[in-house]
């Protein structure tokens, strides 16, 4: 597989128009993620309610991998609870990582399988998920 | 100049079925012929350790590291061998002057100089002495063209006791007036040390003439091995500048009361050294001086000249810097595509670029880019090179924008 396999065009595309990106005036929980090695950089917000992301928005500074891997997981995990969402981070993980089969839920992710060849890659993909992981800790 | 490609068998590989296009020379040099076979003649003849054993091997290795320490010291013009301390890279060099030197003789409020375009490794040790004795950091900034601001240069050096810079910028190429910054700094009374990293392989380095007070530099940017570098100092700092580790070789006598350190450049070189490393630094040298450094320095502008024609017809490209007085280093962003994106999707046609920070935030924070591409060329480059860079982009772009149609 090449390199350019792995810029499938559903990543390209969310690369280019983010979902869910922007400030979250509301938000009850904010963290920040970098990727020290090289730079990319993320801000993920969220409204969290009865234990529901009723929200989540971040602003990013990234590859196509991580800002493609931002839209697509925060468009899959909005409206889920945090349990759910903490399924959804494994099941994503493992996905990466030990090649395991994506949870239907995050259907759209499948885009990202060509990074597991890549496994300098694997960080940029994995960069708004510990943002994530950061916010399910918290409350 | 002669054909130097052949002298250099990595050159000659495929990557991804494509011939290498090696444009990453600012992070490492390849290797001439010569510097290989170097270590490998050091190895399999030689092998010593060095100024301990009276057997012939290690009066061979001794004799070849010590010739070693002459011929950068020839290539560097220092006054005698002994101002050259072999160290790891240019950062052990700049630490090596942080703790030997500034530690000892600076005090709370005492202002050191830096330039907002150093490299982490000419900052960080800064902020670590700041933080253990309280000097003051000062920053002289940088102009939109990659220049730097020395239009009030009398201000900034006021109550300065050292400035620390870069004598070429690994992002912006800018090669720095070295000369003019250390007249300024002696008047006031400060020391000067430079950041050689960058400018070592791109020109002629003589440290009388560049005036300053010390000059670091790393091997393996130089042609020679990883793992060797050196900082060259005036004889009578290095004799004033207290040790940075402690051990062997760097003594004069050891009693379990107390030591004495041995003369420089000993002092500075407690343990085993690097001794295949320097030799093969020495090698480098003897390899550079065959080609001429003038020559080299004319190859990197003819390089210089014709990237600077072909980059800009990319387009969406920009460069960051436009220095007047610069060596063929090109970093730059390209409208819609992540640097990494396009280190990525270079390499798989063969070319090696650098994408990131540079290990320059601050540079990136000034310029507002987080993260830019870095095209950085070598005399062994060609310009038939730069085309298949210039090609590559404009793939890169078009596979990018036909996503939105």
């Amino acid at each position: 597989m090449s390199v350019r396999d792995m810029y499938r065009e559903v990543i390209l595309a969310h690369a280019q128009d983010p979902l869910h990106s922007g400030k979250l005036p509301d938000a009850t929980d904010c963290v920040h993620r970098e990727n020290t090695s090289c730079g990319d950089a993320i801000d993920l917000c969220a409204i969290v309610k009865d234990g529901v992301l009723v929200d989540l928005r971040y602003e990013s500074a990234g590859c196509a991998i991580s800002t493609a891997s931002a839209s697509m997981m925060t468009d899959a995990l909005i409206g889920m609870t945090k349990a759910d969402a903490a399924a959804m981070l494994a099941s994503f993980r493992a996905f990466l990582i030990e090649h395991s089969e994506l949870d239907p839920k995050l259907e759209e992710l499948d885009a990202l399988e060509g990074v597991r060849q890549f496994p300098a890659r694997i960080k940029c993909a994995l960069l708004a998920w510990q943002a994530l992981e950061e916010i399910l800790k918290k409350t | 100049m002669r054909d130097v490609r052949r002298d250099f068998p990595i050159l000659s590989r495929t990557v991804h079925g494509k011939p290498l296009v090696y444009l990453d020379n600012a992070a490492t040099s390849q290797k001439p012929t010569a510097v290989i076979d170097a270590l490998d003649r050091y190895y399999r003849e030689t092998n010593a350790n060095v100024h301990r054993g009276l057997h012939t091997l290690s009066e061979a290795a001794t004799a070849a590291y010590e010739d070693a320490r002459r011929k950068v010291a020839r290539f560097v013009h220092a006054a005698r061998p002994e101002e050259i301390v072999f160290v790891r890279n240019t950062t052990e060099g700049l630490n090596l002057v942080a703790h030997g030197w500034a530690r000892k003789f600076l005090k709370a409020g005492d202002v050191v100089l830096l330039t907002e375009m150093e490299h982490h490794s000419n900052i960080v040790p800064w902020h670590i002495l700041r933080d253990q004795i309280g000097i003051t950091l000062r920053f002289l900034r940088v102009n939109d063209d990659g220049t730097l601001d020395l239009s009030d240069l009398d201000a900034a050096l006021e109550g300065v006791k050292l400035v620390s810079f870069m004598h070429a910028s690994n992002v912006l190429g800018t090669i720095n007036p070295v000369r003019q910054i250390a007249d300024a700094a002696h008047a006031v009374g400060a020391k000067v040390l430079v950041d050689g990293a960058q400018g070592v392989l791109q020109m002629p380095v003589d440290v009388g003439a560049l005036g300053c007070d010390w000059y670091a530099f790393s091997g393996h940017k130089l042609c020679a091995p990883t793992g060797i570098g050196a900082l060259w100092g005036r004889y009578e700092l290095l004799e004033a500048m207290d040790p940075f580790l402690g051990g062997g070789d760097m003594i004069e006598s050891v009693r379990l009361e107390g030591s004495t350190w041995a003369e420089p450049p000993a002092r500075f070189e407690a343990g085993t050294p690097a001794i295949s490393e320097a030799i093969g630094l020495g090698a480098a040298v003897d390899y550079l001086c065959s080609i001429g450094m003038a020559e080299i320095q004319a190859e990197d502008a003819t390089l210089t000249a014709y990237a600077l024609e072909k980059l800009p017809q990319v387009p969406g490209l920009r460069l960051l810097g436009s220095a007047p007085q610069r060596g063929p280093v090109f970093a730059f962003t390209l409208a819609g595509i992540h640097p990494h994106d396009l280190s990525a999707l270079l390499d798989e046609d063969g070319i090696a670029i650098r994408a990131g920070h540079h290990c320059a935030q601050p540079l990136g924070r000034r310029f507002g880019v987080p993260a830019s591409a870095r095209a950085s060329l070598a005399f062994y480059n060609v310009p038939e090179e730069i085309d298949a860079l210039v090609t590559a982009l404009m793939g890169a772009r078009e596979m990018f924008a036909n996503v939105r149609s």
